[in-house]
């Protein structure tokens, strides 16, 4: 199993709010890693960092596709103040460098958001669509032929459409295909927004919170999705999540932050029981606390 | 007899006119309840027009009463078997009228020379053909150019008219230094409009909502303050006279023995130049309206049309949303200068006078007005708007009522604006508030522009 992505040393300040202090945390190839902690504790910056939504402050978040021999390169990449190299058997990104766009484009990691950000004017299909930009770019000559009706545009829009109804067979809303995306139903929105990442045709797949207002049984037919994103599709996927029935049922190795800062980096079962993950969601238990249990009656 | 509850219903009906009354009197006191006059000795003199101002406030205070007991109540009713159709029907209904509009427009512009001509004759279609047919035609491709960046990449953009003007005076200055012709200068003036449309581009890029708002008017400032102080290149206040008119395939209409009358030997008409110059700009509008409509389908359209819905969701997607706002500022230039070089060619003289913030604001009101990102809205909020202001003109009916000292097109304005409001309270989001995808599965759906964003940037 090989690293896809790797954050060293990343901090992140808002002025002389510390939102991410010296975290360092490596996620694998085909794996599903999770990233937990207490509101606040700075898992969406680490997203944002990731994604090219903020410039850290300081440390290196780096990507490899293909080979894993391109790590060998890091090193030379980062001193030479480059973005990216590319060598015949994979590239490696430097992804503090890339403005946010780029991290999507070449580097092919997608996000989604917390609050969904959906093209709710917008159908369905046509959000699947925006999200095939750049190969249909490409193919419509970059507007210049396309408007003339000359080059393959037309047929790299239907491939377009077929990958799209791939996905709306899976999410099932094929048959809400043409209705505006801002009528669907929560649950729906939220899978829509993660069909609409994997049409960018990601190595990386990052999902900030996407359980967040599902009923248990959405939520199940999600980790069944997230499941065969990473299984049918070989795409990596790294994860926001509160819902622990998601994280401990999906998950191959949990990150805990608390204020910023790496408490656990396991596997589900041992991040469980490990005592420092535990006092930061539950608090830790001290004589005020005992007290006020006894006079309740606890 | 009727009831208590009724009673108190027109009770209430004739308080709320007399209140009606009261803000009218109020509201018309200055407008038209005096005026400034010059008497016998020259000396500026109050006159009061006290019949006048009661003949405005009773006409509100009818119309509010004759709201308040017919049309609210029938509204109401209206309203509450409206709700129990589907939203959906409502919806259809646009998008079908929609797509029956278009066509039938299409058709009725093509043989509208020949109707005018033919109605009116001759000399009486002049008016008809310039005021209300190139006219209108004008502001309709104004509209389809600043369609594409406030209506579909929601930018929203006060100083349109610095690339009018840039138009204009490219078509005006290049014609005159170089001899050029009108086509061949057309293109470049539309170039040039777009060069100037990166220009704007770039320095705005990181404004959004009003902040953008508040540049781009300054950019339609300084462009117009340029064009009134550099006197060695664009004459100033003076502006640019005896612009080359286009020509038919090298033959000018005038009144010489090469002129276009003479060589057909037609009878000698301005009508011949109006017709001529009337198909221009229409096949420029049809143009415009075609690009518009194939840049939809694009993924550049569909990438204006998803920034103006979420910039961050499109980042996160890999688009460039720096190139995709400056391909939509260029292009909607682009046609801005398209309109511009047909203006000066058609007035044959141009100045600074020409390119004022009215006519952009006049040009946003078109595109808000019929519904950001319709193409058959703006059409018809174009005609609504240019086309009423001249037939304002023509109201001549109303001296009937009035006296014959009333002058309607003083009123002009005045009723414009009582029109706009009442649209935007009747249609919030312009005359065609739904938007057609640009791509379909299965069926073709309006989607409502309730779910349509507008744009914070």
């Amino acid at each position: 199993m090989s690293t896809l992505l790797r954050v060293e040393h990343l901090t992140m300040r808002f002025g002389g709010l510390v939102a991410v202090n010296d975290l360092s945390f490596t996620a694998n190839r085909g794996d599903i890693t999770a990233l937990i902690g207490p509101n606040g504790a700075g898992k969406t910056t680490v997203f944002n960092c990731i994604t090219g939504f903020y410039k850290p402050t300081e440390g290196r978040i780096a990507l490899a596709h293909g080979s894993p021999r391109t790590w060998d390169d890091l090193e030379a990449l980062t001193r030479r103040d480059a973005r990216s190299v590319t060598r015949p058997d994979g590239a490696l990104f430097l992804l503090e460098r890339m403005p946010d766009y780029l991290v999507a484009q070449r580097a092919k990691v997608a996000r989604t958001f917390q609050n969904i950000r959906l093209f709710s004017g917008m159908s369905v299909l046509e959000n699947l669509l925006v999200a095939q930009h750049n190969p249909l770019m490409a193919a419509s000559g970059y507007t210049v032929l396309g408007i003339f009706g000359i080059g393959n545009h037309g047929r790299a829009e239907s491939a377009a459409i077929t990958k799209a109804r791939h996905w709306l067979n899976l999410i099932g809303l094929i048959d809400r295909a043409d209705d505006p995306a801002g009528d669907l139903p929560y649950g729906a929105q939220r899978r829509l927004e993660i069909a609409r990442a994997m049409c960018t045709d990601p190595v990386l797949l990052c999902l900030d919170e996407p359980a967040a207002g599902l009923n248990p049984r959405e939520s199940a037919e999600l980790n069944e999705l997230i499941l065969r994103i990473r299984t049918d599709h070989h795409v990596s996927v790294l994860l926001i999540e509160h819902d622990m029935s998601v994280v401990m049922k999906i998950s191959d190795h949990v990150v805990v932050l608390d204020y910023g800062v790496k408490i656990a980096d396991d596997i589900p079962a041992a991040v469980r029981d490990d005592p420092r993950v535990i006092a930061a969601y539950l608090g830790v238990e001290d004589e005020e606390v005992g007290k006020v249990e006894a006079e309740v009656g606890l | 007899m009727t009831t208590p509850p009724a009673q108190s219903n027109v009770a209430r009906a004739f308080k709320d006119a007399g209140f009606w009354a009261l803000v009218a009197f109020g509201l018309f006191l200055p407008l038209i309840g005096f005026r400034a006059v010059q008497d016998i000795r020259n000396e500026l003199a109050l006159e009061t027009r006290w019949p006048l101002l009661f003949g405005f406030v009773a006409i509100v205070a009818a119309g509010r009463l004759f709201h308040n007991l017919v049309i609210a109540p029938w509204r109401e009713r209206r309203g509450r078997r409206l709700a129990a159709r589907a939203a959906a029907d409502v919806q259809h209904w646009s998008s079908r009228v929609t797509g029956v509009l278009a066509p039938c427009a299409i058709g009725f512009v093509l043989v509208y020379p020949a109707i005018a001509v033919w109605l009116a004759g001759a000399g009486g279609a002049v008016k008809w053909l310039d005021n209300f047919g190139i006219q209108i035609l004008i502001y309709v491709m104004l509209g389809f150019g600043l369609n594409i960046v406030v209506g579909l990449a929601g930018l929203l953009d006060l100083g349109y008219v610095a690339f009018y003007a840039v138009g204009a005076y490219s078509y005006a200055l290049l014609a005159q230094d170089f001899g050029l012709s009108f086509f061949t200068l057309l293109p470049l003036a539309g170039i040039g409009a777009a060069f100037w449309g990166l220009m704007l581009g770039f320095p705005v890029l990181r404004l959004r909502g009003d902040y953008l708002a508040i540049v781009t008017l300054a950019f339609g400032e300084i462009i117009r303050l340029v064009l009134i102080n550099w006197v060695p290149l664009t004459n100033g206040y003076a502006g640019i006279t005896g612009i080359p008119r286009p020509t038919f395939f090298g033959i000018p209409f005038n009144a010489s023995d090469e002129g276009f009358a003479a060589v057909f030997g037609l009878p000698l008409s301005p009508i011949y130049r109006l017709i001529f110059l009337y198909y221009i700009v229409l096949g420029l509008v049809l143009l415009t309206s075609f690009v518009t409509v194939r840049l939809r389908r694009l993924p550049v359209g569909r990438a204006w049309e998803a920034l103006r819905e979420d910039e961050i969701a499109c980042r996160s997607l890999g688009i460039n949303t720096t190139n995709t706002k400056l391909t939509a500022f260029a292009i909607g230039a682009g046609f801005g200068g398209f309109a511009g070089a047909f203006f000066a060619a058609r007035q044959g003289f141009i100045s600074p006078e020409s390119f004022t913030f009215m006519e952009s604001a006049t040009v946003l009101a078109i595109v808000v007005l019929g519904g950001m990102g319709s193409q058959v809205g703006v059409a018809v909020a174009a005609v609504a708007m240019i086309g009423g202001t001249e037939a304002l003109r023509e109201l001549d009916v109303l001296k009937q009522v009035f006296g014959n000292d009333f002058d309607p097109t003083q009123y002009r304005m005045l009723l414009f604006g009582f029109a706009m409001v009442l649209i935007m309270v009747v249609r919030p989001r312009g005359l065609i508030s739904t938007r057609e995808a640009s791509v379909h599965l299965a069926e073709r759906k309006a989607i409502s522009g309730e779910l349509v964003r507008e744009g914070h940037g």
